[in-house]
């Protein structure tokens, strides 16, 4: 890979890394929620202010699914470059192996979590062991505590398209503060601690599909939304089974009703 | 059983039910159920009562199992939960159910409200019967409220810090009352653990108060849209203007549920998270404070109305206790409607002033809402200033004086004539082929 790209993320306004002070944050969340008054810029924001792009998922609407190859990009493109900054607290890497995820076979999954070095509970603190499938994607503990990635396309409004969009939000602007090099992105609608980390061909993709920035974006904000909510496909095929049954139900007891009432409505034709 | 003559159960000799109905009369009470007259004209607005003690069900139901799963505590809930969407089998079907019954418990509960003050279901006989009902109002906030908490996301920390926060405004005892409620210097441990006590053991207090609710109603009997009351003389003059519940009701009611279940499982199953808040994916951090702090979305016309308190009122309350005062008080009010509303007519429809102040409250509602749930800026702080004016100017000016200054329309004299009238049914009497297929006007 490129080291040159790996800078280290110091995000200004990232979750963890705000030492406020509590007794100030506390009065001034009270003289926002009761005064009515606009919170310091101490404040955070996820996401919001900037502009997405709007861009179409496969897994879009109420038929939409994930799309195997896409997801099976997409955790390259993590692997590649965003697992040296975030991880993934709560997603194991036997979930790689879900059929409606990014389906990876047994060994691959074995291969996947051998890869990473996860903390070895039975050594000293500190000590590390190759992962197994039962383990989870392990914080790679980066400078600034970017913010772990499970349920990043959840956490943030817009959701897979704000991840999309920030992919290929930069503008190329950057401001010095403190120290810390900050980037102007049009999605987050501001400057941010995290560089630009897709220029196109940043990963050699495995399937051959050609490695352009938007297909990268494409890919890992899809691999992204597959972390966050894993059971989608489960859950909007259950949907349309579920509504499919509840308007045939819906139609036979309107008739039924209809029925019901006739006598009680229209005593002439009874 | 109630104030509408019905007739009585009589089990036949040597049935198992009449053994039990000896011992524990429930066999006539849920004959009684069936039977119970109704009139025979409410139309869809009163359809909203079954579908609440169904939403009850169903959180109960949901909730329960949710809790086999959950792990309370600072350092387990957020991870429960994520545990309980991702292993837990249908985990995310209990989950995503019970956040949108949730919302949908609520509209159920808003539609049902405002029916009642639509139709005046809250005058004599009913007060009791409509206070039951704004307690059980009150109660299933604190445990829509309660149940946020515990997620345990960013939105559940900060939220209970704001709403627990506001009782240190309370003169003198605030704050000891504040540090209690939190169970130690901060929102933490503690607190989660009572909110997660306190969240499981409510719904049993509004399954009791539901019960009370309904007991009010068979008592007193429905409501109508004509307002005019079922006439009790006898049996067989009840029937001209009732039907039993079963089956007409049930069909109807259980119509109507179905809709609603549409509605509700497009949420659950597509877009499980839109009524949610993102902030809330990500877990509690008593340090970082995230720029909006929003309640659920049926918080948000409260949530206005305390924060478009922004000034000292009458020069001796301050505006955060005027604030907190102000929002108890919107909902406080509801429990003195019925002796607020000065008209002896029930039902709007014969209203012909008041029903344009009803809908001019309706729109408050709504404006109220959208106001709570933008940032206090702009013209936000002086549009949720007007709503909440105009909220308590409702109750406390517009419904009394209404009340004694309108001519009311002329109401029909029975719920029958009404009834006969709406669907063209002319009197037996002059029954023929011909007249069945002429619309003529009842009377």
């Amino acid at each position: 890979m490129m080291p040159t790209r790996r800078q280290r993320l110091v995000p200004l306004r990232s979750l963890r890394n705000k030492g406020t002070d509590m007794k100030t944050t506390m009065k001034s969340v009270l003289a926002a929620a009761i005064l009515g008054l606009a919170l310091p810029s101490a404040a955070i924001a996820a996401g919001g202010k900037g502009k997405l792009l709007g861009h179409e998922f496969s897994f879009n609407g109420v038929f939409g699914a994930y799309d195997q190859g896409e997801l099976q990009r997409g955790y390259q493109i993590y692997q590649n470059i965003c697992a040296n900054c975030h991880g993934m607290k709560y997603v194991p890497f036997r979930a790689l192996g879900d059929k409606n995820g990014p389906g990876f076979s047994e060994d691959e999954v074995k291969a996947i979590a051998a890869y990473y070095e996860v903390p070895d509970e039975e050594g000293e603190p500190g000590d590390t062991r190759p992962g197994k499938p039962f383990d989870y994607f392990p914080d790679p503990g980066a400078a600034g505590n970017p913010p772990d990635m499970s349920l990043l396309a959840k956490a943030r409004a817009g959701g897979a398209d704000y991840i999309y969009s920030l992919m290929l939000g930069y503008t190329g602007e950057e401001q010095e503060t403190a120290g810390t090099i900050l980037y102007e992105n049009k999605a987050y609608g501001g400057y941010l601690g995290m560089g630009p980390q897709l220029y196109g061909d940043d990963v050699e993709y495995s399937d051959g599909t050609e490695a352009t920035i938007e297909q990268e974006a494409n890919d890992i904000s899809a691999f992204l939304m597959w972390a966050a909510e894993p059971k989608m496909v489960e859950r909007k095929q259950a949907g349309v089974w579920s509504i499919s049954f509840l308007i045939l139900f819906a139609t036979l007891v309107w008739f039924t009703n209809r029925k019901i009432w006739a006598k009680v409505k229209h005593p002439e034709d009874h | 059983m109630g104030t509408i003559p019905q007739e009585h159960y009589e089990p036949k000799e040597g049935t198992t039910s009449k053994w039990i109905n000896d011992r524990l009369p429930i066999m006539g009470m849920l004959d009684h159920l069936n039977k119970f007259p109704t009139p025979k004209n409410l139309n869809w607005a009163y359809v909203f009562g079954g579908i609440l003690v169904l939403f009850l069900v169903i959180q109960l139901a949901t909730g329960i199992t949710l809790a086999m799963h959950y792990q309370v505590g600072e350092d387990s809930a957020f991870r429960s939960v994520e545990h309980i969407m991702r292993d837990v089998n249908y985990g995310w079907f209990l989950r995503y159910a019970h956040a949108n019954g949730a919302s949908f418990f609520f509209i159920a509960v808003y539609a049902h409200i405002f029916r009642g003050l639509y139709y005046g279901s809250y005058k004599a006989p009913r007060e009791i019967l409509w206070i039951i009902g704004v307690l059980i109002y009150v109660v299933m906030m604190a445990t829509a409220f309660m149940g946020y908490v515990l997620p345990w996301g960013q939105m559940s920390f900060w939220g209970a810090k704001v709403i627990t926060s506001l009782f240190g405004a309370i003169p003198l005892v605030g704050e000891s009352l504040k540090i209690w409620l939190w169970g130690g210097p901060f929102v933490g441990e503690a607190t989660l653990n009572r909110m997660f006590s306190l969240h499981y053991l409510l719904p049993f207090v509004i399954a009791g108060l539901t019960v009370l609710h309904i007991w009010a109603l068979h008592h007193v009997g429905n409501t109508n849209p004509t307002g005019v009351e079922v006439r009790k003389k006898d049996i067989e003059t009840v029937k001209k203007d009732t039907v039993p519940f079963a089956p007409f009701y049930v069909t109807k009611d259980l119509f109507a549920i179905l809709l609603f279940l549409i509605a509700f499982a497009f949420f659950l199953y597509f877009a499980p998270n839109y009524l949610g808040h993102p902030d809330n994916y990500i877990e509690a951090n008593p340090l970082a404070t995230p720029a909006h702090i929003v309640p659920e979305w049926y918080f948000l016309p409260f949530y206005a109305i305390l924060r478009a308190i922004t000034f000292d009122l009458f020069w001796i309350i301050p505006a955060k206790l005027g604030g907190v005062l102000a929002m108890f008080g919107a909902i406080a009010v509801l429990a003195f409607v019925p002796w607020l509303d000065t008209s002896n007519v029930r039902s709007t429809t014969y209203r012909p002033i008041y029903r344009w102040w009803f809908a001019v409250l309706v729109i408050d509602f709504f404006v109220l809402m959208w106001a709570g749930g933008m940032p206090a800026e702009g013209i936000v702080p002086l549009v949720s200033l007007l709503g909440t004016i105009y909220w308590f100017a409702h109750f406390l000016i517009v419904l009394p004086i209404v009340g004694l200054i309108e001519k009311p329309l002329p109401r029909p004299e029975s719920i029958e004539a009404a009834f006969k009238k709406k669907h063209d049914i002319t009197d037996d009497a002059n029954k023929t082929p011909a007249a069945g297929a002429a619309a003529q006007p009842a009377e």
